[in-house]
């Protein structure tokens, strides 16, 4: 194990192909481990998608890339988070930086209750932002693919907008403030099968200046939009009779995984027979 | 090391490093809520500290004696609170057994369908209303209208039923029982909107699950409804206790303020925190610290009650889950 | 019983279950009417009697000392500015530490032992007698002359009510605070904002009107308390004229109609009435105002 620790290391600082590195990561809240012993380097500028059945703890590991598992009381990591050589978790890192360099999509829709311009221009104030807003804010929504929706209305509320723009919108919030990575946690659950196709046209788009990272429950939609899978299965937890841990199963190119996967688990998953 | 590796972007976003005076007004403002947090902690300890610190003279001569004498001369020195303890105990017991059947029977009527909604509503707010009447007006009120209206009626009482001890001395203006009915005027509203926020919790099928199996309205309401809002309504009638044991102004001003004791409702009395309204201003010396004394009891007292009101809040509403 | 036939379901007056239901409806009407009576009397004798002796002297004049002149008692002018000038310092004291300790509360301790201390404290707080609170400033704050030598003074008084304006704020702000949907807090922090912008910008705003509301009941309770005045602040008949004048006794409504209502004389209790009647005007409409201020709240909130 430590050998493969530090090959993993020493294999990340040549590679400047890779955004993130998850480095033997294990999740626990309180006294129940959620997920265990993940490797995972994610390239840049690619799409990955994390799969797998309900309670695998892909979300609880998304999540953990940009430290929003700070806010749940009780939540502990071990391994390392590696984010273009530092690691997240270290001491001396102020998560709220690591947030502005790795932004987060939600599952629901979540607009500030502002205006739909404010709602973005929020977000690159925060960030200090100097250039000129209005630009900044029509080109967010045209890269989120949702300006020609509400460009006559961008002074109205953001609550404005129906459920797929209003995600579109965050997305569009998200990239405004230019992080590195864009994680989006299940963002079309909460959808309609036309908005979700729109996402996933917008997620084509963003590839070619964003990392992104994408949890989804929906094999298709892992097989449409991205370049590598990482699918996450569940264990029994061996101290705990009735919990249940979740690992990484298997992690390679999305073409590979959904037509030749190497585990016999990753094949009955793809192919429906169980989750 | 972050740094060096950022993008061309970096120029337009001068925060994408927080500056040392963002990070400083961040920990500030979380210190700053934390003290304010802490104050509350600090005033209630003080609170106790100080009371307690400055009657320690009379605890330390009396003991639990001044609990059971009702002694009460600056002249000569003599203090015991038990004519205020007993006071302030009878009073506040005899509201709440009239307030309880009147508030958590107002509202029942106000959750049930019996009239319209409005007019419910209307009854809902102006109970709500009467709660935001201030206590030193319901005295005045009191004082000058409901007393005088009401002394033929206890006249009435005093002269059938006056070989019994509680009757037995004639009303003649200011004593316990207009004390009493003012306290149920104050203490109504807490029980009245407590107890009818518990019965709109209830869940619905609850009701009909009653209904369907051909329960009568108010069979359903003893059986069903009301054991399943008893947390709540336990809790309104727990504060109101406490409210009613703490109430200075109307009962000071209505009580009649002396300290002979008396089992009779009709004849003047005091309670503790009437005796500290009334003389706390003009006391000095060992008076003050028997004062104190009496303040510490009733905070005890009231302390005890809310303590309860909120365990039982607690333990109860758990069972019904 | 015949069931098939139709007088079966029909309703059948004089049985037992369809009396005691009777009875029990007709009781609880009874006391929902019981109920409401005080609060009709009272308001209407406030206002009709209290009503009845507003006239622009007794807004403005100094009340004469009683006895002194049988006919005329002056008025209630510089009881109505203590009462503002003293809910006014109460705020200024509870609203930062009552906010500020809902915000510690509900955003960045939700349920450590601290937190949970802190909701108790607060409860027990809410329930300790109003009397208590001037009993505690008059141990360390009159009785020691702390405040540069003065004793009773308007100052005191103020602190006093902000002792039991603080459990009201900190309370609503909690609960308020509580209620802004997390992923408000997600999506700020989502986006790099700090916590302190996140609460500034997010989730204040958002629980704006419910803790406004908290703080208009506070100021209303705090308005019409007397019990921690009587020996805080006092009474005095005169206008302040300086600030100075904060560090010497302040006359209020509430005190001038407890001292009034028990003298003797007719034109000191009529005082007395027409203060209840400014009293009661300010609380209710600042009960009515927060009511609307919700009432309006939840409205633009089903509009969005």
């Amino acid at each position: 194990m430590i050998n493969k620790i530090s090959h993993n290391k020493k294999n990340f600082k040549n590679d400047s192909s890779i955004s993130v590195s998850l480095d033997n990561v294990s999740i626990k809240y309180g006294n129940s481990v959620a997920v265990k012993n993940v490797f995972c380097d994610i390239k840049k500028n690619q799409v990955t998608s994390f799969i797998g059945p309900s309670g695998c703890g892909k979300s609880t590991v998304i999540r953990a890339i940009n430290r929003m598992n700070d806010l749940i009381e009780g939540c502990e990591l071990s391994g390392s988070v590696i984010f273009e050589g530092t690691d997240i978790y270290a001491k001396d890192i102020d998560p709220v930086e690591v947030r502005r360099r790795i932004g987060m999509v939600f599952q629901q829709p979540n607009p500030f209750p502002k205006s739909i311009y404010e709602n973005i221009a929020f977000g690159a104030r925060v960030n200090g932002f100097t250039g000129n807003m209005d630009q900044l804010v029509e080109e967010s929504l045209i890269k989120a693919a949702v300006w020609d929706e509400c460009k006559d209305k961008l002074n109205e509320s953001g609550y404005s907008l129906s459920g797929g723009q209003q995600q579109r919108l965050c997305i569009a919030r998200t990239i405004a403030i230019e992080p590195d990575v864009i994680l989006m946690d299940e963002p079309c659950s909460a959808l309609d099968p036309l908005s979700t196709l729109k996402v996933e046209e917008t997620i084509h788009e963003l590839k070619r200046n964003f990392t992104i990272i994408i949890v989804t429950h929906n094999m298709q939609q892992a097989n449409r939009v991205s370049d590598y899978t990482a699918f996450f299965n569940t264990e029994k937890d061996g101290k705990d009779p009735g919990g249940k841990v979740g690992f990484l199963v298997e992690f390679s190119k999305t073409k590979n995984m959904f037509n030749s996967p190497k585990q016999k688990s990753t094949q009955d998953y793809i192919s429906g027979k169980f989750g | 090391m972050l740094l060096q590796v950022d993008k061309a972007t970096t120029s337009k976003f001068l925060l994408r490093r927080r500056t040392t005076s963002e990070k400083l007004v961040d920990i500030s403002f979380k210190n700053f809520v934390v003290t304010m947090a802490s104050m509350v902690a600090i005033i209630l300890f003080s609170i106790f500290a100080v009371v307690y610190y400055e009657s320690t003279e009379s605890i330390s001569r009396y003991g639990l004696r001044f609990l059971f004498s009702s002694a009460w001369n600056p002249v000569t020195d003599e203090y015991g609170a038990f004519t205020a303890i007993y006071g302030t105990l009878f009073t506040s017991i005899a509201s709440l057994l009239i307030a309880i059947p009147l508030g958590v029977g107002t509202a029942i009527f106000i959750t049930e369908n019996i009239i319209p909604k409005y007019i419910r509503d209307l009854i809902g707010i102006m109970v709500e209303l009467l709660a935001a009447i201030p206590s030193v007006v319901l005295g005045l009120w009191a004082v000058f209208i409901m007393e005088p209206f009401i002394r033929p009626f206890l006249n009435m009482v005093h002269e059938i039923f006056g070989f019994i001890p509680f009757f037995g001395t004639e009303p003649l203006g200011a004593g316990m029982m207009p004390a009493i009915l003012i306290l149920v005027v104050m203490i109504l509203p807490i029980i009245t909107s407590i107890s009818k926020d518990s019965l709109n919790q209830v869940p619905s099928n609850l009701r009909q699950a009653a209904y369907g199996i051909g329960a009568t309205r108010w069979t359903t309401i003893f059986k069903v409804i009301i054991p399943a809002a008893i947390s709540g309504i336990t809790g309104g009638v727990l504060l109101a206790l406490g409210r009613a044991m703490g109430e200075t102004m109307a009962v000071t001003m209505i009580i009649g303020n002396s300290n002979n004791f008396s089992w009779s409702i009709f004849a003047p009395s005091y309670t503790i925190s009437s005796m500290l309204a009334n003389q706390f201003g003009e006391a000095d010396g060992s008076q003050v610290s028997s004062l104190m004394y009496a303040a510490l009891i009733l905070m005890i007292l009231t302390l005890m009650v809310n303590v309860f009101a909120q365990w039982i809040v607690k333990k109860l509403s758990l069972k019904y889950q | 019983m015949d069931y098939n036939s139709k007088k079966a379901l029909t309703y059948n007056p004089s049985l037992t279950r369809n009396i005691g239901n009777k009875a029990l409806t007709i009781i609880s009407a009874l006391f929902a009417i019981i109920s409401v009576l005080p609060l009709i009397l009272v308001i209407s004798y406030v206002l009709i009697k209290g009503g009845s002796y507003i006239n622009f002297e007794t807004l403005i004049l100094e009340p004469e000392p009683p006895g002194d002149d049988l006919l005329s008692a002056g008025g209630i002018g510089p009881a109505i500015t203590g009462t503002f000038i003293m809910t006014f310092i109460a705020s200024i004291i509870s609203i930062p530490v009552g906010v500020g300790g809902g915000i510690y509360l509900a955003e960045y301790s939700k349920s450590g032992r601290f937190a949970k201390f802190v909701r108790f404290g607060s409860n027990v707080l809410a329930g300790v007698p109003s009397i208590i609170a001037g009993v505690f400033i008059y141990a360390i704050i009159v009785s020691t002359k702390i405040l540069f030598g003065s004793m009773f003074s308007g100052i005191a008084g103020g602190i006093s009510l902000s002792i039991l304006m603080l459990p009201t704020i900190i309370k609503t702000t909690d609960e308020a605070l509580k209620l802004v949907p997390d992923n408000l807090r997600k999506a700020a922090l989502g986006i790099g904002a700090s916590k302190f912008t996140m609460i500034c910008n997010v989730t204040l705003p958002a629980a704006f009107s419910s803790i406004s509301t908290g703080i208009i009941l506070g100021l209303a309770r705090a308005a019409g308390e007397t019990a921690p005045l009587i020996f805080t602040a006092l009474f005095s008949r005169y206008y302040i004229t300086s600030f100075d004048d904060l560090f010497y006794e302040m006359g209020s409504l509430s005190v001038l109609i407890y001292n009034f209502a028990l003298e003797p004389y007719e034109s000191q209790n009529q005082l007395a009435w027409a203060a209840s009647f400014i009293l009661v005007v300010i609380l209710l409409s600042l009960n009515i105002l927060s009511r609307w201020i919700n009432r309006l709240d939840a409205f633009s909130k089903n509009k969005v």
